[in-house]
């Protein structure tokens, strides 16, 4: 039943012939004369995405030749002596046991923090849709954990667990658990994917309260009247056909856990204690900008992205399948 | 209110101060009093002189202090002092900016980065040869010993000027320890541990806490020299940048830390990781005995509502060698290379000014240092300074407890901020119970040892 609710609608040819006029109205448009004088310079198109390309240089092509040359050097942490040593920044981070160590956390918490605020986004994206009146209320509640920046809910959630003194440390106490994030790496390490999962469940909770919007009523009418339950609708029907923001949201959730968590973890834990909330990215900071260590951090940088491609890749070939888009 | 503040003694050092201050920098003042001769002269701006600082509250009003008694003494030069933040901050900006083309004409450089700016030729200019070339008089033996010692190079000058020094103590609350019938705060750590349960016994729960920050400084660096144990190979790093290693894994280190360890679980010993203070757990009574720099005392004196004494650290039991002698933890001063050359006689003069007596004696008597330059301890001894202040006396006694081994010096470890972040580590798996001391200290040897060849092959050894 649920296939042929979501076969395609339109047929092949007729979507087809949509797409294709565009590409033969052009010569038309050439031989008429008024359509070459639109676009007759050759540098003003480059001028005009210039401002564009300029900050992509900057910012992420000159960083990135950087990185990678110094990756391949070694220098005192001044900057001085730097001379070519082949892999050997590439080796010492491979089997230094802290960045084995950094690599087993980033994963931990992408995982957690991905499938948890995807999760959470859902349900309360899903519950909220079926109120009547409160719903734009519930909407601007859910949203706005997203607008607290990280290192302001750092801080805040700081305050509440702080060990011995914070009211959280104190609730967590009388349940009988031995509050100690500033010992026990375990509890550092699922306070910061609460607090990451407090804020990025708003993200998610946005963008599945819009896709929501795109499902129609009626199919849902049809599948009442053939006798689906409530739950059986929203797998077989509503989840599949969110399935191109549950995609988006997977590689976006994944792709913050690696590289924009920074604020929150140096706010709450610094990456302690014994390196317990020492991510990829933090490891990076750790190596690069407090030991000073620029071939080093050049290297961690390589690998990081490496990693950060091959999980984009797996998503893509592995998830991409199985997303239906309209 | 810290007991200094009004102290009547403290308005003769200030006017002695600005006497002497003018004569330290008479050259710069002849200077500009030739300068004042012309009509020229209002329109010369002074050189200014950038000065990057960790010193922050009273440390840092002090400071301040020194820095406008300077500028207002002579008209050649203008130190502008900013505050960076932590110790590590200084030090990790000092370095981005050296590498940008933008660095301070002097930054302030804490114990644990000696070797990594000291072994980096061409970052800074040695303090000894410029004072020479400015021709102010300035030799090692300026300086107390544990100061000197610690900064002085393998040909016993000085690279750079030692300032801010200060050295563990221990803290202890009277009214805790009477309440637990002890007499006096404990000289070994076997007396300590029994002192321990007897203040349980008697319902005071924490009975010792460390520095938050500088644990592995009290607690390892520290607890080695004034035991007169080798925290490391070569004599600390002072021999050699090459095929030093680490001695962590020591019977006498793993013994401390099993039983601080065996403590911690049971939160009779108090630690919360490098970020957070432990100064509230001492000055609010929750702990009865606290392991800190003498530097703190200010700041214990204006929290704490009891009254409390300062001892010196306690020993290992039966072992001869202890005690030895401290070693001073805090800062020196660097000047640093790539500045124009009309910079260089300001950054002496400004120092030569630092390690006057009057200066040295107003900065202790303003803040928890000792005195570093024999100046400064003289002014401090006419004044009946350490008769009134016990507290210093604890610091400077410890320091000079005993002529120095070649490896009670000081800590001469290239990287050791990276190597204190490992030793943390260790420490904070050994409190929760993660991993006893034996292992936890051992895995911080092995990762300490590969941080140093990985400095040894950097820096070209």
């Amino acid at each position: 039943m649920a296939a042929s609710v979501l076969a395609p609608a339109r047929p092949r040819e007729v979507r087809a012939a949509v797409e294709r006029p565009p590409v033969r109205r052009r010569p038309a448009r050439r031989a008429g004369g008024d359509g070459a004088a639109v676009f007759n310079h050759r540098i003003l198109p480059y001028l005009l995405v210039l401002p564009q390309l300029a900050v992509v240089g900057v910012f992420f092509l000159w960083p990135t030749v950087r990185a990678t040359t110094e990756a391949f050097e070694r220098s005192n942490a001044f900057g001085l002596g730097t001379r070519f040593s082949g892999l050997s920044n590439f080796v010492s981070a491979l089997t230094n046991g802290n960045y084995t160590q950094a690599i087993e956390v980033s994963l931990i918490f992408a995982a957690s923090t991905t499938f948890l605020a995807m999760a959470i986004g859902l349900f309360l994206a899903a519950e909220v849709e079926q109120l009547g009146r409160a719903r734009a209320v519930y909407r601007t509640l859910f949203i706005w954990t997203y607008a607290v920046p990280g290192a302001i809910a750092g801080a805040l959630w700081l305050f509440l667990f702080q060990p011995e003194l914070g009211p959280g440390a104190r609730f967590l106490g009388l349940l009988g658990i031995k509050w100690n994030f500033a010992l026990h790496g375990a509890q550092a390490l699922s306070l910061v994917i609460a607090l990451t999962v407090w804020q990025q469940s708003a993200y998610n909770f946005l963008f599945f309260t819009a896709a929501l919007q795109g499902v129609p009523v009626a199919v849902h009418e049809a599948a009442a009247i053939d006798g689906a339950g409530p739950l059986d609708r929203f797998w077989r029907i509503t989840f599949p056909l969110l399935s191109p923001t549950t995609f988006f949201l997977s590689v976006m959730d994944l792709l913050y856990a690696l590289f924009s968590s920074f604020a929150v973890i140096d706010v709450v834990t610094q990456g302690g204690p014994a390196g317990a909330t020492t991510t990829l990215v933090y490891q990076l900071y750790e190596d690069g900008f407090q030991n000073a260590d620029s071939g080093l951090a050049g290297a961690e940088t390589i690998v990081l992205i490496g990693i950060a491609a091959l999980l984009t890749v797996a998503q893509f070939r592995l998830l991409n399948r199985r997303v239906h888009y309209r | 209110m810290s007991p200094y503040r009004s102290d009547p003694r403290n308005g003769r050092s200030v006017r002695a101060l600005s006497r002497s201050a003018a004569a330290v920098v008479s050259g710069a003042v002849m200077l500009s009093a030739s300068l004042a001769a012309s009509p020229a002269y209002a329109a010369t701006p002074p050189v200014t002189l950038n000065f990057w600082t960790a010193m922050s509250g009273a440390n840092g009003a002090a400071l301040d202090h020194l820095v406008n008694e300077f500028n207002n003494s002579q008209h050649a030069y203008k130190v502008v002092a900013t505050y960076k933040g932590s110790y590590t901050t200084v030090l990790s900006d000092t370095i981005a900016a050296f590498r940008a083309h933008n660095q301070p004409n002097i930054a302030q450089i804490f114990d644990a980065g000696t070797a990594t700016i000291m072994d980096a030729n061409g970052v800074y200019e040695p303090i000894h040869s410029l004072m020479a070339e400015y021709n102010l008089p300035f030799s090692t033996s300026d300086f107390i010993g544990g100061a000197a010692s610690y900064y002085e190079t393998a040909a016993d000058q000085l690279d750079s000027l030692p300032f801010n020094s200060s050295t563990p103590v221990l803290y202890y609350n009277k009214k805790l320890l009477a309440k637990a019938g002890i007499a006096g705060p404990p000289s070994t750590w076997d007396q300590f541990y029994s002192d321990a349960k007897a203040l349980t016994a008697h319902g005071v729960g924490c009975s010792l806490t460390s520095s938050g920050a500088y644990v592995m400084w009290t607690d390892m660096e520290e607890f080695d020299m004034w035991n007169g144990y080798e925290f490391a190979t070569q004599d600390n790093g002072y021999d050699s940048i090459t095929g030093v290693k680490l001695m962590l894994d020591t019977p006498a280190l793993v013994a401390h830390w099993s039983m601080l360890g065996q403590l911690g679980q049971k939160d009779e010993y108090l630690w919360n990781g490098t970020t957070n203070t432990t100064v509230p757990l001492f000055s609010g009574g929750t702990c009865a005995m606290y392991e800190q720099s003498s530097a703190d005392l200010a700041t214990i004196t204006a929290a704490a509502k009891f009254p409390f004494g300062v001892a010196p650290l306690p020993t290992v039991n039966g072992d001869r060698n202890a005690p030895q002698n401290t070693v001073v933890g805090g800062a020196s001063l660097w000047v640093l290379s790539g500045e124009p050359s009309g910079t260089y006689q300001g950054d002496a003069e400004f120092l030569h000014f630092l390690m006057s007596g009057p200066a040295q004696a107003y900065w202790a008597s303003h803040t928890g240092y000792v005195a570093v330059s024999e100046a400064g301890v003289q002014v401090l001894s006419s004044e009946n300074f350490y008769k009134s202040h016990p507290s210093d006396s604890v610091a400077t006694k410890e320091l000079t407890e005993r002529p120095a081994k070649p490896y009670t010096r000081g800590i001469r470890l290239g990287y050791l901020p990276e190597i204190r972040e490992v030793e943390a580590s260790a420490i904070s798996e050994i409190l929760s119970g993660k991993e006893t001391a034996a292992h936890a200290l051992a895995a911080a040897q092995a990762q300490g040892d590969k941080i140093l060849s990985e400095f040894a092959s950097q820096y070209g050894g």
